[in-house]
Parts: structure tokens; sequence; C-alpha cells
């Protein structure tokens, strides 16, 4: 039996460049299971990361509907919305994000502000997920002094940090040389294939893809699964 | 790791850019406090004043004097409560710049006519038993570290004695005080009788007078009446409410209300404009960041207080360190000025003042980039380079 995570039921986006009306994808229906590891790709402008924002609550749809666990999520207001963020997704950019004020231990706890939990529970949870990273031992680091791979570790570990349902990645390996791109290609695998952690991974990278269960090509508005792998 | 802590990261993560902002809102807070001070010394006396006490003095100038006759004329006047007197002495202690601010009065009229100044019982009938005795404030007393007992000689750069001394040998009997009040109680009354009947000169003259009227509605009257009681006489009168009397003799100084108002507000006004575009650029510095930590789950609330705080932060860091700085400089003026300022320092009310000054600002200077941040959409703020 398969566990649905997110259902995409007539989904549209439109974008207004003055007078005219940009329509990205019209009518698109999909539905992702909990486990999934997805790989996006498609040329650039094809919507890959408008989709992505859009299952994360971060765009509204101009039509059709998200739904993620059972919840409606494209009618919520800002403020429910950043509430459902907090505790049901995990986001990883391309260009980490990382706070350049905070150390790599406090970027990961920055999510967990959002909770009740007590300072300590954070701090043990900070350490299991830089731990799940392989990066404890950098932990009071700024940005500055990390490399980009372990730039990106800290993003993985600050998106893990709140256990949320689906980890979105926006061109996660765009920034690193391919080496340090597997490493962060195996981490993701990892995180799925023993956390049971559900990725969508937006992608230009054929190579990167591979990584993942399904590959979905999105073209002129509409997906077509090119492979599966076990 | 809490929510102070992003603020105050946030605050400084440009160090160079956080404390020079530091220091142009400490300087500001430095002009307010130490003006804001050194005009609430020259108006304590008008603090002071109560509404049904009025003031005589001679009509050509305050410095005039009038003859001591006038007192008991005044007494006989209707509507007067009570009436006392003050001769300005000019006083001095060892040295002429160790200025003392000495008035020589009828005692007991005098404490009838301020019954703010309260002194133990004791010392109180030990001031009318004796003429060498004398009344000194006790932040006077602070300053020369003077006690009850104390012996010392007083002297004059006005007035001098029938032998050629400018000196009235004095002992502290009392110590004055107002209590709930914070006035400066910086000076010395002495016994008129002991005073005058050593002059070489101008002896059974009086400065001044004041008296009660028991209503301010009766101010007007009781006015015309003295006034008129003295009119085409040698030394004609006028008479005027206390705060008036108060706020002229200030006025000598040029008035100090205005150019506070003026130079505070030039600094201000000029403050505001540098802080508020400092702060709405670096939150544009930060537009990403507000980004990814909206992406994240902060709410725009939230965001919004965290720039707010942000801001009133810098405002009270840079404010309380313009005070302190304040306190340094006019600790330093009062030294230097040798007791012609007393009582100079940052009272309380200053305080109070600046500390809602410094939210005021933090909070006007912090309101529209933590708007413009509040409203930032996630997905312009990420596509932002």
């Amino acid at each position: 039996m398969t566990d649905v995570l997110y259902e995409l039921t007539d989904l549209s986006k439109k974008y207004t460049r003055g007078k005219e009306s940009v329509a990205i994808f019209e009518d698109l229906t999909m539905t992702i299971n909990r486990g999934d590891f997805i790989a996006i790709m498609g040329p650039s402008g094809s919507g890959k990361t408008t989709l992505l924002n859009l299952l994360g609550g971060i765009d509204k749809p101009s039509g059709g509907q998200v739904v993620c666990n059972g919840l409606r999520i494209d009618n919520l207001s800002q403020a429910k919305l950043a509430k459902w963020r907090s505790s049901h997704v995990g986001f990883i950019f391309q260009f980490y994000n990382l706070m350049p004020t905070l150390t790599a231990a406090q970027n990961v706890e920055l999510p967990l502000l959002l909770t009740k939990l007590s300072s300590k529970e954070r701090k043990r949870r900070v350490q299991t997920a830089m731990e799940v990273v392989k990066l404890a031992e950098r932990a009071k680091h700024r940005p500055r002094q990390l490399s980009g791979g372990q730039q990106q570790r800290v993003a993985i570990a600050r998106a893990l940090v709140a256990d949320p349902d689906v980890l979105l990645c926006d061109e996660p390996t765009g920034d690193l040389d391919r080496a340090t791109a597997d490493e962060i290609l195996e981490t993701l695998q990892l995180l799925n294939s023993e956390l049971g952690k559900t990725i969508v991974m937006v992608t230009h990278d054929p190579a990167a893809a591979k990584y993942a269960r399904r590959e979905l090509h999105l073209d002129k508005g509409r997906f077509v699964e090119t492979g599966a792998m076990a | 790791m809490n929510d102070l802590t992003l603020i105050r990261k946030s605050l400084f993560r440009k160090k160079t850019r956080a404390i020079l902002l530091i220091l142009s809102i400490m300087t500001a807070f430095l002009i307010f406090g130490a003006l804001a001070s050194i005009d609430r010394v020259l108006n304590s006396s008008e603090e002071l004043s109560r509404a049904d006490r009025l003031v005589t003095v001679n009509k050509i100038n305050f410095t005039q004097t009038m003859p001591y006759a006038y007192w008991g004329r005044v007494g006989a006047v209707e509507g007067v409560q009570a009436v006392t007197h003050a001769s300005w002495f000019g006083g001095y202690y060892q040295d002429i710049r160790n200025f003392v601010q000495a008035f020589a009065v009828d005692v007991d009229t005098y404490l009838e006519v301020y019954p703010e100044l309260v002194m133990p019982a004791d010392q109180r009938a030990a001031l009318s038993e004796r003429r060498d005795c004398v009344a000194v404030g006790a932040d006077l007393a602070e300053q020369y570290g003077w006690a009850v007992g104390d012996r010392f000689p007083l002297s004059s750069n006005i007035w001098r004695q029938a032998d050629g001394s400018s000196a009235w040998d004095v002992e502290v009997c009392a110590i004055m005080t107002i209590p709930d009040q914070e006035l400066p109680t910086n000076y010395l009354l002495m016994q008129y009788d002991y005073y005058n009947e050593a002059l070489a000169f101008n002896r059974d003259q009086i400065g001044w007078m004041i008296l009660l009227t028991g209503d301010p509605a009766n101010n007007d009257a009781v006015s015309e009446r003295i006034d008129t009681l003295f009119a085409n006489s040698p030394a004609e009168t006028e008479t005027t409410t206390e705060a008036a009397f108060s706020q002229a003799f200030v006025e000598q100084l040029g008035n100090i209300g205005l150019i506070l108002s003026l130079v505070v507000g030039a600094a201000f006004a000029t403050i505001l404009m540098i802080v508020g575009t400092t702060m709405v650029m670096a939150i544009n510095e930060r537009t990403k960041e507000v980004g990814v930590m909206k992406t994240l789950g902060f709410s725009s609330s939230r965001i919004f207080t965290h720039v707010l705080s942000e801001s009133v932060l810098l405002s009270l860091v840079g404010g309380l360190l313009g005070l302190g700085a304040a306190v340094l400089l006019l600790g330093g003026i009062a030294e230097v000025a040798g007791g012609q300022l007393p009582g100079l320092g940052v009272g309380r009310e200053t305080w109070i003042q600046a500390l809602g000054l410094m939210l005021a600002f933090g909070l006007l200077t912090g309101f529209v980039p933590a708007v413009n941040a509040m409203r930032l959409k996630i997905v312009e703020a990420l596509g932002k380079d």
C-alpha cells in the first residue's frame, strides 16, 4: 500500500509581466509518496523551482490544489504557512544560504527556535544532525571557515534538525565540484534509504538525478517520467 | 541561542558600521544629557515655585535693594498670609572660586513661606536661638563636607563689615532637605540680623520679599495692592509670581530651554536620518537572509519584531553610553566650576526622559526597515543576488 504525501491537482501557475500573462504550467496533477526520492529535471524556465516553491508553501498557485499529508496548503494564510513549513518541510538551497554571523551549530539550531523544545533538547538534536552529516567537529566554525561542501552539509543538517516530512532541494550540488557533489548526493540518498526521508530535488545535472529513485522531466508544463531506480 | 542572540548578531554583522552608528547616537544623547541637566539646575528654583507664592522686587531691577521697613508694611497688606525677605550675600568659602549661594533671611518667616524646606526639630530650634547659626542645604553640605557644629568664615564678594572684614563667622546649626522632590538643596541661609548689623554700607536694606496669598486667584489683587503701596516712593516695587521671577532670573543667561530644544532637536533630526537610512540599507543587504528565515518558518510578525528590536537595541546601547558620557562630562564641569553649578548631574527625570527618547528613536528608525522586512516575499528575496 502506498502512502501518499503530496497530491497536486490541476495545478497551474501564471506570472504577469506587464499586460502579458505567462503560464509556467497548467493542469498539473501528480502525487508524491512518502519515502520517495524524486529528481525533477527540465530546461531553464520550465518551472522546476516554481514547483518546488509550491510544494514548500513559499509560493501560491494560480489555480488547483496542493495537499500535503491531507492538509490543503495552497489556501493557508501566510502565518499558518510559516508555522506549517517550520515543522513539515526542510529546504536545501544551491548556495547554502547559511547565516554568516552564526556558527554552524547555531545555523542548524535556527529552525528549532520556532519549537518549544528546551535548550538542552535543542543542543542534543543539533549534535545528532551534525553527526548525521559528519560535521560534529566543525560545530563552532562560521560558514566562511567552511568549504562549499561542508556548508551544504550544514544546510542539510539545518533542514533535517526539525525532523520534517520532506526535504526540498533546489540544485543542491549546483555550486559544488563533482566529488563533493557526489558526497552530498550520497548523504541525501542515505537520508532517504536509512531514515526514510522523502526528498524532492530539482537539478540540471543528469548525474545527480541518478541518485534519485525517480526522475521526472518537466517540459512545457507536463511531466515525463524517464526512469525509476530500485 | 535565542532570539536575542540573533538580534545581537545581526546588529553587529558589520562591526565598523554598528560602532559608528552607536557613536552617532551616543553623541546625540551626550548633548541631551548635558544640556537637560544644565537646564534643570538653572530652573530648579522655578520647579520649586508655588502658585500662590509671589515675589516683590525693586522695580528698577531685582539687584537693587529696598528698605527693610517694606517687609512690615507688606505684612499688613490685605490678602498677604505670610511674608519674608531675602538678600543676596554673594558668598564663597575660603577661596573666591568656592562659590556659596547664600541668602541673608529672617529664618522664622522664611521657613514659614517655604514649608518644603525641612530639618530636624532640634536643629530648627537651634537655628532661631543663635544669630551666627546658618542652615545649609544637604547638597551644599555634601559638596564642602560640612556637618552640624562646623564653624567657618563665610566671605562675601559684595559686602564689607564696618571693621573692613568681608567674612562673617558662622556655624552650621541645621542641614535642610526637600523630601519627595528631586530638587537641589545647594544654598545656605544665614540670619539677616547678624549680617545686617555688621554691614559697613547699605544697612537696613533687603533684596526682595516673598509672600503667600493662600490662593492663586488672589495673586493679581495682592500684587496690585503692594505695588500701589510703594508707588511714587524712592524704591517702587514690582510683584510677580515666584515662577515668573525665577524664569526672568534664568533668562538673564539666555533662553536655555529654547537653546536646548534647538540643539537637541537638530542633533536628533540629523542622527535620526542617518541611522534610519543606514538601517534601511542594512536590512536591504540582508534581504536574502530574511527570505531564508521566512522559508524556515519565521513568521512575518517575528521578523518585524526582530528588526525593530535590533533598532531599539542599537538606540539603547548608544543612548546609555551617551548618558554615561554626560555623567562624566558634568562631573568634570562641576569640578572645574568649583561649586558655582551645585547639583549639576544627570537627574532621575533626565534618565527617564532619555530612556523614553531612546525607545522612541529606536522604534522610529526601525519601523520602516521592519515593515519592509515583514512585507518581503520569500520568492523575491531568495531570487535576489
